[in-house]
């Protein structure tokens, strides 16, 4: 099966700090691959390279099979084919909600605005926001922000999804709402590359799970296999700090 | 639906809020009036005060000078309104000339940087000569002077305007233009969908206060020759010997910047409401 999105020989450094020391990723059409590590072990720079919000140092990435790591292709096209969904919602606070989930179609696709505002409320009925639609982004809760940034994410049917550990700024009883979500569009048969550290979830969801540590990809396997028997251990000391005694 | 009852004894709790304030208002007029009393008692008994009231705050005078002045203040508004246009316009493009990356434009950004420079740091005074009595000069042609004072103004006041749109352009949190690229918006784009709408909210404060400085410094197109408010206030200083007509033409400013003022207030006090609603906190 060959990836709709592979990377090979990653590399990223922040000034002398080597983030990403030559990743190898891929993730498949309709698969669903969960990044988990230490914070600090690269996984949200993994995707912000994949996503071209970063420029790498090295290696390359297809998306495709397009090499979207060559300088000479256009970035907002690519970009424009990948959903981000942040940490911190990065909702645009000056739009309402609905303008926020139809901003791209419009500015970007050209979409015409009443049918790319059908689709958004479509789209925010579904996870049960129409009625906020109108709100602008700080009328809401965490988790109904978080669920109108993954409206916006995919109201433009991107290819990948890259979701960037998106319930660890949500209370307990908020992050519920946002993985079922995320759970409905696995069901679909959405791609998406998640960082999370949410392993009950990870487990349950995800095809595959990639180990990151220290920037290299350390481990992955079916959930079954690295939650399970981890082979290597630093898998296993990453693990048993999410066990509960 | 039931109606909620307040209970006993937060109804007395209420009384009690209202008798307080009730009270806090009565003192609050009482002791601003003792204030005026006694401030009003202090200058009338200053010696010299009646000179002071004659030279500036003479009544007649005003009356009579009141046409006059004001007939100029319509041509300081004209170069006002004017202003505003081609200043926002001019600071809009210096500011976004500022933000441009690539090195195709690094000679315009590094133009830009030197103008806002250049012009943040020469006395406007010195602008308003070279313009107003240079360039009639050079063009050896009579230029009305609402054209001049424009053109002054705008050199000027382009520049510490851009500086506060660079500024509030610099404010936007990154995460905003990530998100914004994450999506496919261009550089363009991402400026004026998402960054613009917001830097605009962060600067209004500063912006009107550059407004402010600039409806005073309009003022001094008068030594263009322009008969503006302050000219016409001269005019009638030198025929009555009474500097009343200064004074006429200074209020006048003063409750032209009023309404700005308040107007501002209401402006961010307006949008803080609609984009953070719930604790002020």
């Amino acid at each position: 099966m060959s990836a709709l999105l592979r990377a090979t020989g990653l590399r990223k450094a922040f000034g002398a700090r080597e983030v990403l020391r030559g990743v190898d990723v891929e993730v498949a059409g309709h698969e669903v691959v969960a990044l988990i590590g230490a914070s600090g072990s690269g996984k949200s720079t993994l995707l912000r390279c994949l996503g071209l919000l970063e420029t790498i140092d090295d290696g390359q990435i297809l998306l495709a099979d397009e090499d979207i790591s060559d300088p000479r292709v256009d970035g907002n096209r690519i970009r424009a084919r990948f959903g981000a969904v942040f940490q911190s919602y990065n909702l645009f606070p000056h739009l309402s909600v609905l303008d926020n989930v139809t901003l791209a179609s419009r500015i970007v696709h050209k979409v015409p605005k009443a049918q790319a505002e059908e689709r958004g409320l479509a789209l925010l009925e579904r996870v049960g926001l129409a009625e906020h639609a109108r709100d602008h982004p700080d009328r809401l809760s965490g988790g109904q922000q978080q669920r109108a940034a993954i409206v916006r994410a995919i109201a433009t049917d991107p290819e990948v999804l890259l979701l960037d550990e998106i319930t660890s700024a949500l209370d307990p009883e908020l992050v519920g709402e946002v993985l079922e979500l995320v759970r409905q569009l696995a069901a679909d048969g959405s791609t998406i590359l998640m960082a999370t550290h949410e392993m009950a979830f990870a487990r349950e969801v995800a095809h595959r799970v990639v180990f990151l540590d220290g920037g290299e990809v350390l481990e992955q396997g079916p959930p079954s296999q690295l939650f399970g028997a981890p082979r290597e251990a630093r898998t296993r000391e990453f693990l048993s700090r999410f066990l509960t005694p | 639906m039931t109606v909620h009852q307040p209970s006993e004894l937060e109804l007395d709790r209420r009384g009690y809020r209202r008798r307080r304030q009730r009270r806090s208002v009565l003192v609050a007029i009482g002791s601003t009036l003792a204030f005026a009393l006694v401030v009003w008692l202090t200058v009338v008994n200053t010696p010299g005060w009646s000179d002071v009231q004659r030279a500036f705050f003479n009544p007649e005078i005003a009356w009579a000078a009141l046409p006059k002045v004001w007939d100029g203040f319509l041509l300081n508004l004209q170069v006002m309104g004017l202003s505003v246009i081609t200043v926002g316009l001019c600071a809009l493009l210096i500011a976004v000339l500022r933000t441009l990356r690539g090195p195709v434009f690094f000679p315009l950004r590094v133009l830009a940087a030197a103008y806002t420079d250049l012009f943040r740091g020469i006395p406007f005074i010195i602008v308003l000569y070279l313009v107003g009595f240079g360039i009639p000069t050079i063009a050896n042609a009579r230029i009305p002077p609402v054209v001049l004072g424009v053109l002054a103004v705008t050199l000027t006041y382009s520049a510490y305007v851009s500086e506060v749109i660079r500024a509030g352009i610099e404010a936007v949190h990154p995460s905003q233009r990530l998100a914004a690229r994450a999506l496919g918006l261009g550089h363009g784009q991402t400026l004026r969908r998402v960054v613009l709408p917001q830097a605009l909210r962060k600067m209004t404060p500063p912006l009107m206060n550059d407004f402010i400085s600039m409806q005073k410094d309009v003022g001094l197109i008068s030594i263009l020759g322009a008969v503006d408010a302050v000219r016409a206030a001269q005019i009638f200083q030198g025929q009555t010997y009474n500097f009343t007509p200064y004074v006429v033409a200074g209020l006048l400013f003063v409750l032209l910047a009023i309404p700005t003022i308040r107007l501002t207030d209401w402006y961010t006090a307006r949008l803080r409401a609609r984009e953070q609603s719930g604790s002020l906190l």
